[in-house]
């Protein structure tokens, strides 16, 4: 407990962390439910791209990788609706994209392997200042948005056609959710890293669904177990002097195979 | 169709509409009237284009030809949409774990929910009950839909096409795979929502048999509109005489 009083670096962790971890949960249940969890991994990997081309070009890799899982989503989507593929395969080939871009910017650069590094496995432990008001600004802005919409969501995730002929745009709600999940997987990126980023959105999420009876449960759980992660996860990884991203994970993992067994002691 | 109820301007009119698919032909030139207070039944056999109708109807499809109008208004300019309640053919084909309550599924209807506005939630919430007392559903509000049997679930996406006030309801096959007696229900229910709360009912079905007594007018439909009027006249007119034959249906003159 006094280290966190002591430590700016481990107080400015934990507050982007629980705003990140709370804006991947309560998105994810939606994702999960529209049956894009891979979307999360996908853009991931093209974020990887924006934070090389954002490293080549000395600029604010978190602002580029933001403007290159933008575009990226919207692309994802352009392609899932009118290029006639099969399911995930949209996503499959722009994260391919995604990683090739970045490889071959990372090799042409040579000098920012740690940097890079870092935005692979996540180290929330060196967020910025300024990042920490980024993000928290960010996932404010992607929970307001959610909540304020999640009735229309829940009813286009539910039933698309009823959903439209109640008069929902469906398109500019599909635009928003895959715009606010790019958003989501960056802001992600700083806790886990961009290899983790989706099991923040994906395991809170399946874990909030094994318990809850309604839809507003499912919400809360899934904020309770991205909390819990990130909390308990920080902590563990402090003491522990162990990976924060590592850690955040196995503990969501861990809430993740509690709540399956409570579920399959209920039935 | 009695003449003042074809002097009121009607609540939506289909006006020769024709519609075709890249491989053919799916309706041809259906002008179609549907007036406030109708418990209309749209019948025809698989494929006839009954379910194509009703999508041009909801705007979501767009005709070849002709245009639709509802509340006097074109259906591009029509935006009154929570006047309309509809059930799609495979509403109870969800996902059977989605985690929403009775009630959620009902309040989906309602729009963006107001949480600053304690007035608002009130009245959101007295609508979400009078609509599940309608459907008599109340006692299960906050069970999981998916936990519900067929017949109740059915129920419940009546209580969410209602909750908004509609002036009319689109039911597209509500019955399949339910059994007699949940059907008899089914159909006093929508009796009821006719006669006394005032909501006109289009009911298709590929079941020809079902001619309920309390379906004011039907429309036989197979490509073209092969009849449209009273019930009582229906029974006795010779589409069908040549459905009860067995015949296959033939084009009348409307």
């Amino acid at each position: 407990m006094d280290a966190f009083f002591t430590y700016g670096f481990l107080q400015r962790a934990l507050l982007a962390g629980i705003f990140i971890a709370v804006a991947c949960a309560v998105l994810g249940v939606f994702l999960l439910l529209r049956k894009d969890a891979m979307i999360g991994h996908g853009l991931s990997h093209i974020t990887f791209a924006g934070v090389a081309l954002g490293l080549f070009l000395h600029m604010m890799p978190l602002a580029v990788a933001l403007a290159f899982s933008v575009l990226a989503s919207l692309g994802i989507m352009k392609l899932k609706e009118s290029a006639g593929l099969y399911g995930d395969t949209a996503i499959a080939i722009v994260s391919s994209l995604g990683m090739a871009l970045g490889i071959i910017l990372a090799t042409l650069s040579q000098n920012f392997g740690v940097a890079l590094l870092n935005y692979l496995f996540g180290e929330i432990l060196a967020i910025e200042p300024v990042e920490v008001w980024l993000s928290m600004a960010l996932a404010a802005v992607v929970v307001v948005l959610v909540v304020g919409n999640y009735r229309k969501f829940m009813f286009l995730t539910f039933d698309r056609e009823s959903a439209r002929v109640s008069g929902i745009r469906v398109r500019r709600l599909d635009t928003l959710i895959t715009i606010l999940a790019s958003v989501t997987i960056v802001l992600g990126m700083k806790v886990v890293g961009i290899l983790l980023v989706s099991a923040l959105i994906v395991i809170p999420a399946a874990a909030g669904l094994q318990l809850a009876s309604n839809f507003k449960a499912a919400i809360v759980l899934s904020c309770g177990v991205g909390l819990v992660s990130v909390i308990v996860g920080l902590a563990l990884a402090f003491v522990l002097d162990l990976p924060a991203s590592g850690m955040i994970v196995l503990v969501g993992f861990l809430l993740f195979g509690l709540f399956f067994l409570l579920r399959k002691g209920k039935t | 169709m009695d003449s003042s109820a074809a002097e009121n301007k009607p609540l939506i009119s289909v006006e020769n509409v024709s519609f075709s698919y890249g491989y053919g032909l799916v309706l041809l030139d259906i002008t179609l009237p549907i007036h406030e207070g109708d418990f209309l039944s749209i019948i025809g056999p698989n494929g006839s284009g009954k379910t194509t109708l009703l999508k041009i109807i909801l705007g979501l499809l767009k005709p070849t030809r002709g245009r639709v109008r509802i509340m006097g208004k074109d259906l591009e300019e029509f935006a009154d949409w929570p006047k309309i309640g509809y059930i799609p053919q495979k509403a109870t084909h969800f996902d059977p774990l989605f985690p929403a309550s009775a009630k959620e599924v009902v309040a989906m209807a309602l729009g963006p929910s107001r949480l600053l506005s304690r007035g608002t939630r009130r009245r959101e919430e007295s609508a979400i009950r009078h609509a599940l007392q309608v459907v008599g559903m109340e006692e299960f509000r906050n069970r999981r839909i998916g936990r519900l049997s067929g017949g109740q679930q059915q129920r419940i996406f009546i209580a969410r096409a209602i909750v908004n006030g509609p002036r009319i309801l689109f039911l597209d096959e509500p019955t399949t795979g339910v059994d007699a007696e949940t059907q008899g229900y089914f159909y006093d229910l929508l009796d009821r929502l006719n006669t006394q709360e005032g909501i006109t009912i289009v009911l298709v079905t590929h079941d020809i048999g079902i001619v309920d007594k309390h379906i004011s007018q039907v429309a036989c439909l197979n490509q073209r509109l092969v009849y449209h009027g009273s019930h009582g006249e229906f029974c006795r007119s010779d589409t069908f005489k040549d459905i009860l034959a067995g015949g296959h249906l033939v084009s009348h003159r409307h």
